[in-house]
């Protein structure tokens, strides 16, 4: 026995170390590298030749600190993960609502239609939306102006860039957070809809008091997926506002750190900027969980006694 | 209210809510066949007057899109097979093989996941720089080989399989391999094959990491060539178009086939949560 473990434990070696060597190597080392790299000063000459890379401490982050660029980006950032997570949150929460209705008919058609923006390539429906949005030929200006609106400069307008860019990042991803609301709905049971019946409670006070509480593993779930992908916006304004958009209104984070580290081959001040990001995202995702327990245990109390009047009926 | 009333209301909502979401892509695929011009006629034409292939024909002949499509088709498929290769390798000894820290191990991999891949974007491409696998396929291909996600979906899906039936093969004196090969990956098709559908999209629609380490055109995969393309065709809106149909459709359809096999894995990756 002991022999068999130990040639179950060389197997496991074996078996791991493909996966465990590309994980390490391409994934986890590069991240932690990266902040090596964020202390230094590699430009285009140490790219040529490493011996020109010198320690500079904390300079790339007091500079980044200084910049009003990097705070613009960084607003802009938030901007749309703060009003794109929410709205498409909700709009996810509204559509998976419908297609698991008990009523609704044709249920996998429906979900199949609001899944498909999630396969595309973002590149391609930013494209699309680029068109889109278009001042002069776009879909949604002539739209406009067939019902009397004045046409607006989408993408050209400081304060319509980003909403122009939430508005497609809603169309494209409200489809994936859907489908797990449509699992988290599934696994209510009925016997508390029952009880919240016989308690007196109409549709709406049933949504509040049964179906939201119920969801919020559900929200905690989706609500990280959704900001931490949001947070590295990138995609979306490079293909439709290459230069920055408007008084640089869509720059993104990961945008300037595309541009600062593969095109101006400054890449330890572009290592700080991942950096940086990386720590909002933290914060971003301890936040959540911070909000949910409590909340979620408040509505575990609410589910809980929920039933338990149900079942004294 | 009436019943039947809440019904059509209900249907109403579905399908305004299907009319958004497919006006889009619709618009896209009529679009691309459209003489050059009309798609941005006023009023705006919906339909093309007299549906062309020229788009698309120009894509290939003078747009060099034949090769990123080749170029795309390689690295997907080429990562598509690693990743069930080594994550479903992986996954094995984490799911049925006893070894010393395995759970801590694991454990540690899952609490990576949420390091997101741009961080590592800068060392990773002076890394694969000095290897000399910049503007190769090997430096697109690489990183996508293995993934904490897909070692998990293995891993779970796996350990449902009884011990007992490999404990018995160990006894007949079957090697790990050979347990691994011929009795677990039989069993593991369906998430193998879910596995394979995340992959293969994701790798097909990945832009930042080809972006970055692909700098020569003829080695371009097709979303780094149409986001090249726009910037030199902007005013051809229907060959735009075309582009990006020649993008969205194989992996629409790929997953209009399999979506059973791709939302079961959506429902394993958000139950970890």
């Amino acid at each position: 026995m002991r022999e068999g473990l130990r040639n179950e434990a060389r197997a496991a070696a074996l078996f791991l170390a493909p996966a465990l060597a590309v994980i390490f190597l391409l994934f986890l080392l590069p991240a932690v590298a990266s902040l090596f790299l964020s202390v230094t000063d590699f430009d285009i000459y140490a790219l040529a030749d490493y011996r020109n890379v010198r320690f500079v401490g904390l300079r790339n982050y007091q500079q980044l600190l200084g910049d009003a660029v990097f705070w613009k980006a960084m607003r802009n950032t938030l901007y749309f993960a703060f009003a794109g997570g929410p709205l498409t949150v909700f709009a996810a929460l509204g559509s998976a609502m419908l297609v698991n209705a008990k009523l609704t008919r044709w249920k996998s058609l429906f979900r199949t239609i609001y899944f498909a923006p999630v396969v595309t390539s973002l590149v391609a429906v930013s494209i699309v939306f680029r068109y889109f949005f278009h001042v002069r030929v776009g879909l949604l200006n002539q739209f406009m102006e067939l019902i009397g609106l004045a046409p607006v400069d989408w993408l050209g307008e400081p304060k319509w860039a980003m909403p122009s860019i939430i508005l497609l990042a809603v169309w494209k991803n409200f489809g994936y957070s859907m489908i797990i609301f449509v699992a988290g709905l599934q696994s209510i049971p009925e016997e508390m809809y029952e009880a919240a019946r016989i308690d007196g409670a109409g549709p709406v006070q049933q949504f509040r008091h049964v179906t939201i509480p119920m969801l919020a593993p559900t929200f905690l779930f989706v609500g990280i997926v959704t900001a931490v992908g949001y947070l590295q916006l990138f995609a979306e304004p490079y293909v439709m506002t290459p230069d920055g958009g408007p008084l640089k209104s869509t720059l993104s984070v990961v945008m300037m750190m595309y541009e600062q580290g593969f095109r101006w081959w400054s890449l330890g001040f572009a290592a700080a900027i991942a950096f940086i990001l990386f720590i909002v995202i933290g914060i971003a995702t301890v936040i959540q969980f911070r909000l949910q327990t409590s909340r979620e245990r408040a509505s575990a109390v609410a589910a809980r006694t929920a039933t338990m009047v149900g079942g004294e009926e | 209210m009436n019943r039947s009333f809440g019904v059509i209301l209900l249907h109403i909502a579905l399908v305004l809510g299907a009319i958004i979401t497919l006006i889009p892509l619709a618009w896209m695929v009529s679009a691309s066949f459209m003489p050059t011009g009309e798609a941005s006629m006023y009023p705006p034409r919906l339909l093309p007057s007299a549906a062309t292939l020229m788009h698309y024909r120009d894509l290939f002949t003078r747009m060099n899109m034949g090769r990123s499509f080749l170029n795309s088709t390689i690295i997907a498929l080429a990562v598509t097979a690693a990743s069930l290769l080594l994550n479903s390798m992986a996954g094995y000894a984490f799911a049925k093989l006893r070894f010393r820290g395995r759970d801590r191990l694991f454990g540690f991999l899952l609490a990576a996941l949420v390091i997101p891949t741009q961080i590592g974007m800068l060392p990773l491409f002076l890394m694969l720089k000095s290897a000399g696998l910049v503007n190769t396929y090997w430096g697109a291909i690489l990183p996508g080989t293995a993934s904490i996600f897909g070692i998990f979906l293995m891993r779970q899906f796996m350990t449902s399989i009884p011990d007992d039936l490999l404990d018995a093969a160990r006894i007949d004196g079957a090697s790990e391999w050979a347990i691994y090969w011929s009795m677990v990956l039989p069993l593991a098709r369906p998430i193998l094959v879910t596995l394979a559908l995340f992959t293969f999209m994701a790798s097909w629609n990945d832009f930042m990491w080809p972006l970055i380490v692909l700098t020569d055109e003829q080695k371009y995969v097709l979303p780094v060539a149409i986001a090249s393309l726009v910037g030199e065709h902007a005013q051809d809106i229907e060959l735009m178009m075309a582009s990006s149909v020649l993008t969205v459709i194989p992996v629409l359809v790929l997953f209009i086939c399999l979506q059973r096999y791709y939302i079961a894995g959506l429902m394993m990756g958000s139950v970890k949560g």
